[in-house]
């Protein structure tokens, strides 16, 4: 057999076939889910894909727009600004949380962003001169920061996503080349032990049957041999002899099997 | 008549002045630097100026910090060259130009100290035009109150720190609040002292610095709305001079929306076209408009200290179009690279 290596190690029984079976049967329902959810995350996938396109060219245009709004902001107030915005701030106005999705069984983790209104701490931050610049700034770069959290959650999901189809692929693809040929070549493997088993079966019985006829043939002959010898020397009557094989057929005899 | 005895005293200084105002960017020189493509260009269009090779021993390549420092650095070589010719009441009249950078100086070490940062990498950050003696001593005190009562005193703020705050309300108050308390002191009183100075200077100073007044005014009137400054507060912050006082600084320290503030700026015809948006031009650039033109109109009269000032504006103005410039430039965001403001 060309696939001998590529199948279990079992004795071919009966109840080994059926256990086989099971698993065979196993193996194509695990095949068939893991395919499903190996698309849907291929799907997801794509989709965030495109979405991080989107963003990364988002984020060039945002992030042009807020550079340009700080070039602004130095133009208005000179260098010291920054500073100034450093050091008055005490409280984060701009938070990010974090959350879990469900994708498929997968947990992507999801960032979101939030501001805390009441927390505007440089808001007299260039009273004098510029303070609307820096305002301006100020919301130019939250934004940036926005497509940041957007672009980094992404990211984060792709990653995961990327893994996790990795792995899923390559139990599908174990289960269709490997596990269930093999159990198929296994379950080949056993109904082909098993009538091989019941063809050597049947050729001993007919031996058997065989000899068992051939044994009976000689002793009707060895018995027809001696009633001869009897009937020749006693001179007893012919019918005798003749009835003999009749005789035979009509005994029982347990080793035979009609 | 004054000129009989300006020349004996300030003839020289003034020369040169006007010698360093020839010097400043013309508007053909700016339309060249406007064509540059990158920062190298922007160099050499820079060397066939005033400026020559001031950017020679810069290592590395260009950034826009690094021409706006270098610029800064030669407009305060200059200014220290004239500082150091001037006799009374010129060099009294330098200081005082000086003190409006001392203010931002020691608000940003107050902040340092009231935040108990290292102070002393702060002094690099310091302004070097309001640099003076007892500014590495701010460094020394620990907390507020050594501040006020050693080290604040010294200064030549200390005037302006004595009317204005106590102690206390350098704790308490914001910085910006203290910050525009102190420069409001400092424009009334160098107003007040123009005011004594011989006739041309006297109202060519007087007609900048009530400019300077009712813009600040105006910033802070615009810049407080939704926060939660009071109307006292306000008036506090204002100045009490200018075209705008005293109705006007009233009425701006009541207002709550941009609307009102232009009612009100607009009553004062030389402010008129301030709120006019249609040229694509922010009341930012109506400021340092009408600033320009101020120190353009500075330059026509002889004899006068008020030459100086125009000079150390405009070279201002040139340096942060020059950085404007650059920064249009090294961002690629040509579009608005003509929001610069030319002075000649």
């Amino acid at each position: 057999m060309s696939g001998a290596a590529n199948r279990e190690a079992v004795f071919p029984t009966r109840m080994t076939l059926t256990l086989m079976k099971g698993k065979l049967k196993g193996a194509t329902t695990g095949h068939s889910l893991l395919k499903r959810k190996s698309e849907a995350l291929t799907g997801r996938f794509r989709d965030i894909t495109r979405r991080i396109d989107e963003a990364k060219r988002k984020m060039g245009r945002v992030m042009q727009v807020a550079a340009f709004s700080l070039a602004e902001v130095t133009y208005a107030t000179g260098d010291s600004i920054g500073y100034q915005v450093q050091e008055s701030v005490k409280n984060a106005r701009f938070r990010v949380r974090a959350k879990q999705e469900n994708v498929s069984g997968v947990y992507l983790p999801q960032f979101e962003a939030f501001y805390i209104e009441e927390n505007n701490d440089f808001k007299l931050t260039g009273l004098g001169r510029g303070g609307q610049q820096v305002q301006k700034a100020k919301e130019v770069y939250s934004k940036a920061v926005e497509t940041l959290i957007e672009l980094a959650s992404l990211q984060t999901a792709f990653v995961i996503l990327d893994e996790v189809i990795k792995v899923t692929n390559r139990r599908v693809n174990a289960i269709e080349h490997v596990i269930i040929p093999r159990t198929e070549n296994t379950i080949k493997y056993i109904n082909n032990e098993l009538d091989e088993l019941e063809r050597e079966e049947f050729y001993r019985l007919k031996k058997v049957q065989d000899k068992k006829q051939r044994d009976a043939a000689a002793q009707a002959a060895e018995l027809a041999a001696k009633q001869a010898l009897d009937a020749g020397h006693l001179r007893a009557p012919s019918a005798l002899t003749q009835s003999a094989p009749e005789d035979l057929t009509a005994d029982k005899d347990d080793d035979i099997i009609f | 008549m004054e000129g009989i005895f300006f020349n004996g005293n300030n003839g020289y200084i003034e020369g040169i002045v006007r010698g360093y105002r020839s010097g400043l960017l013309t508007s053909a020189v700016y339309s060249n630097l406007t064509q540059c493509d990158t920062l190298e260009d922007l160099k050499l269009q820079l060397s066939a100026t005033d400026y020559g090779n001031f950017l020679a021993n810069v290592p590395g390549s260009l950034s826009t910090s690094i021409i706006a420092e270098k610029a800064t650095q030669k407009l305060i070589e200059e200014f220290r060259y004239i500082r150091a010719q001037a006799v009374q009441p010129l060099s009294k009249f330098m200081d005082f130009i000086t003190y409006a950078y001392m203010i931002d100086n020691v608000a940003l070490l107050i902040t340092g100290t009231l935040h108990e940062r290292d102070t002393h990498e702060l002094l690099e950050r310091c302004h070097p035009l309001g640099w003076f003696e007892s500014l590495p001593a701010l460094c020394v005190a620990t907390n507020v109150e050594e501040l006020y009562n050693t080290v604040l005193i010294d200064t030549p703020l200390a005037p302006y720190f004595k009317d204005c705050l106590s102690a206390a309300d350098l704790d308490d108050l914001n910085i910006e609040i203290i910050r525009n308390t102190l420069y409001r002191a400092y424009l009334e009183d160098f107003y007040a002292f123009c005011k004594n100075l011989s006739h041309p200077s006297n109202e060519i100073m007087a007609s900048l610095l009530e400019f300077e007044a009712d813009r600040r005014v105006i910033n802070i009137s615009l810049n407080s709305f939704g926060t939660d400054i009071t109307r006292d507060e306000r008036l506090q912050l204002s100045p009490k001079f200018g075209k705008l006082y005293p109705s006007g600084t009233e009425a701006l320290a009541s207002a709550d929306d941009i609307e009102q503030v232009r009612i009100t700026v607009e009553s004062v015809g030389d402010y008129k076209g301030f709120f006019d948006t249609s040229n694509n031009k922010s009341l930012e650039d109506h400021f340092y408009l009408r600033e320009m033109e101020l120190c353009r109109n500075a330059f026509t009269q002889q004899f006068t200290y008020s030459a100086i000032w125009a000079w150390v504006k405009a070279k201002e103005q040139e340096i942060r179009n020059i950085t404007w410039i650059a920064e249009c430039i090294a961002q690629n965001q040509k579009e608005r690279i003509q929001n610069y403001i030319s002075v000649f």
